[in-house]
């Protein structure tokens, strides 16, 4: 075949400005953690509220990876997804109530073997869960927001009104695994264990999601999805069974949600999911819909001011979320690391 | 004329409440290059969608290999052996050159063997190998979106305007790559504006209008007849 004329590029020198332009949303949150640092004054309580709000930042992202994608793949504004919180919240409970005698003996091995089985029950049964949705309830409305709306709200109060006839109309108090109990001390300040293996959890979970986007073929057929669904499929490649499996581990990854908020807070409500829902929507749209990276930084960025503010000024800390999400919107109208969408 | 491979009879296309294709017949002969022609707006890409599912047939048939796809989903389509380069490249302009090109290769990896061929055709495509593809000029999209239609050995390719734009350094590139595509015995049925393409690369050609077919034989007799040429599209393709 004959080549083409071999083209040399000449690569411009890019500006630091440009290149910080292209980066801060990145920034943002050392820019945040230092500001914290300032306002706060007392390092060991900014440094406690640091881990705080990047363990609550945590959790929100493992909530909202799954919704932001399900969004930027098909379109779909699944406001059911805090079904999902809900049911793996009671599940994960439920089998941790059941091994009591692992997690109350003082062993890190028993204790974390009740975590890890009731995470995989949580996940298996919010999984399926959420394949059975997608098919009865997301499925038949495809392409409708209105529809999705009020379907997917729909499922959500069955959901609820379902966890109510199983587990009953109470709250559920929780204790924690023994050795998930109390805090360590660092540099003065306290921290407390579950905080630290939620940041850890959240982690190796964001490194793993992005591992998979960016280094296998089924991650590069979701990004390339997010941006043009119908050229993907014009590739060969089913994009509704793509989107399925996307829902299911979307599900899953909420209820392993669920059942962290659960021991974070250490009480579960059928309510809860839905509660979450209002934080794990400003996390997807300052993120950019469609955005894992955009919805990691946009949770911890709602983890770590909601944690300063309600330090400094605990009336303020209701409002500060949607201050948040109005100034990130003022400044990116399509949140921070949009997903290109051509469709 | 040797066996077709793609056969449409009396295909109807709606897009909303137009109706766009109004009963097209045509045939794409096997290993052989099909020029699809007309004025703009008469049904050239809603066709191309419409073989590759993006659009639905209302009625008719669409046979490939004897297989009538209509029944089939995109996606299936493209398995079944048929690649597709749209008017708009559908160029993923997040994901790099290299993803792209892994995008295309459906059924597997980018085959080593195949990838050499492909960046011996387009070297500019080796350069930014490791660049956002978004970041890349007009030409250069559009010759990552015909590599990776062929970064995968398919039967045949369906090219919606692939020269429209282009200095011609790169649409001789373009025309010899689709020259050794047919020499490999594949189909392509190709929407071209340019004349000295149309005429270099074309065996037959077809020519609609208003949504239907109003012409089919071979280039080589349209492309001699500017009679022929300014009845059936309202100017001479020389003047293109």
């Amino acid at each position: 075949m004959t080549a083409a004329p071999d083209h040399r590029p000449t690569f411009a020198d890019v500006s630091l400005g440009e290149r910080l332009g292209k980066a801060m949303p990145f920034l943002l949150i050392p820019i945040l953690v230092v500001l914290g640092f300032f306002a706060i004054g007392a390092p060991s309580s900014w440094l406690t509220l640091t881990v705080s709000g990047l363990a609550m930042g945590m959790m929100i992202f493992i909530m909202a990876s799954g919704l932001t994608l399900v969004f930027g793949l098909m379109d779909v504004i699944n406001f059911g997804h805090g079904a999902f919180v809900s049911v793996g919240a009671f599940i994960g409970i439920s089998v941790l109530i059941a091994l009591g005698d692992w997690t109350g003996a003082t062993s890190l091995l028993l204790n974390m073997s009740a975590v890890f089985l009731a995470v995989a029950a949580a996940m298996t049964v919010t999984g399926a869960l959420g394949w059975v949705f997608e098919r009865v309830i997301v499925k038949p409305v495809y392409g409708a927001h209105l529809k999705q709306i009020l379907v997917t709200v729909g499922g959500l109060i069955v959901i609820e009104q379902l966890i109510h006839v199983i587990w009953g109309p109470d709250e559920i108090f929780i204790n924690r695994p023994e050795m998930l109990k109390g805090a360590i001390t660092f540099a003065g300040a306290a921290m407390e264990k579950y905080r630290l293996l939620a940041v850890g959890i959240g982690a190796v979970l964001f490194i793993a999601m992005r591992m998979i986007l960016r280094r296998t073929k089924i991650g590069l057929i979701v990004r390339a999805g997010v941006e043009n669904g119908p050229m993907v499929e014009a590739l060969g490649y089913r994009l509704r069974v793509v989107f399925i499996g996307v829902f299911v581990a979307g599900s899953a990854l909420a209820g392993l949600g669920g059942v962290m908020w659960g021991l974070y807070q250490e009480v579960i409500t059928a309510g809860m999911g839905e509660r979450m829902m209002v934080l794990v929507f400003i996390v997807a749209i300052i993120g950019g819909l469609g955005s894992v990276e955009g919805a990691f930084i946009g949770a911890l960025l709602v983890g770590l001011l909601q944690n300063y503010v309600a330090f400094l000024e605990p009336k303020l800390a209701l409002v500060s979320n949607i201050a948040l999400m109005t100034a990130i919107l003022m400044w990116r109208p399509q949140g921070m690391l949009p997903v290109v969408k051509a469709k | 004329m040797s066996d077709p491979i793609l056969t449409l009879k009396a295909v109807h296309t709606d897009i909303a409440q137009y109706h766009i294709l109004q009963g097209v017949d045509f045939e794409v002969p096997r290993g052989e290059v099909t020029m699809l022609l007309g004025r703009n707006g008469v049904g050239k890409t809603t066709t191309l969608k419409t073989i590759m599912g993006q659009w639905t047939a209302k009625s008719g048939e669409i046979l490939y290999d004897g297989q009538d796809l209509k029944r089939l989903p995109v996606s299936a389509r493209a398995r079944a052996g048929i690649g597709f380069v749209p008017e708009d490249m559908g160029i993923f302009s997040d994901l790099t050159v290299e993803e792209n090109m892994v995008l295309g290769a459906t059924s597997g990896p980018l085959d080593p063997q195949r990838k050499e061929w492909l960046l011996a055709a387009f070297p500019a495509l080796g350069t930014f190998w490791n660049s956002e593809a978004g970041n890349l000029s007009g030409g250069q999209k559009q010759m990552l979106s015909i590599a990776r239609a062929m970064a995968e050995d398919r039967e045949l390719y369906l090219i919606d305007e692939p020269t429209k734009g282009l200095a011609p350094a790169i649409i001789a590139t373009m025309a010899n790559a689709l020259r050794e595509l047919k020499a490999q015995g594949r189909s392509i049925l190709l929407v071209e504006q340019n004349f000295l393409v149309a005429k270099a690369l074309g065996d037959s050609a077809v020519v609609m209008d208003d949504g239907r077919v109003i012409w089919t034989g071979a280039m080589a007799e349209l492309a001699s007849n500017k009679d022929l040429q300014e009845n059936l599209m309202g100017l001479s393709m020389e003047a293109h």
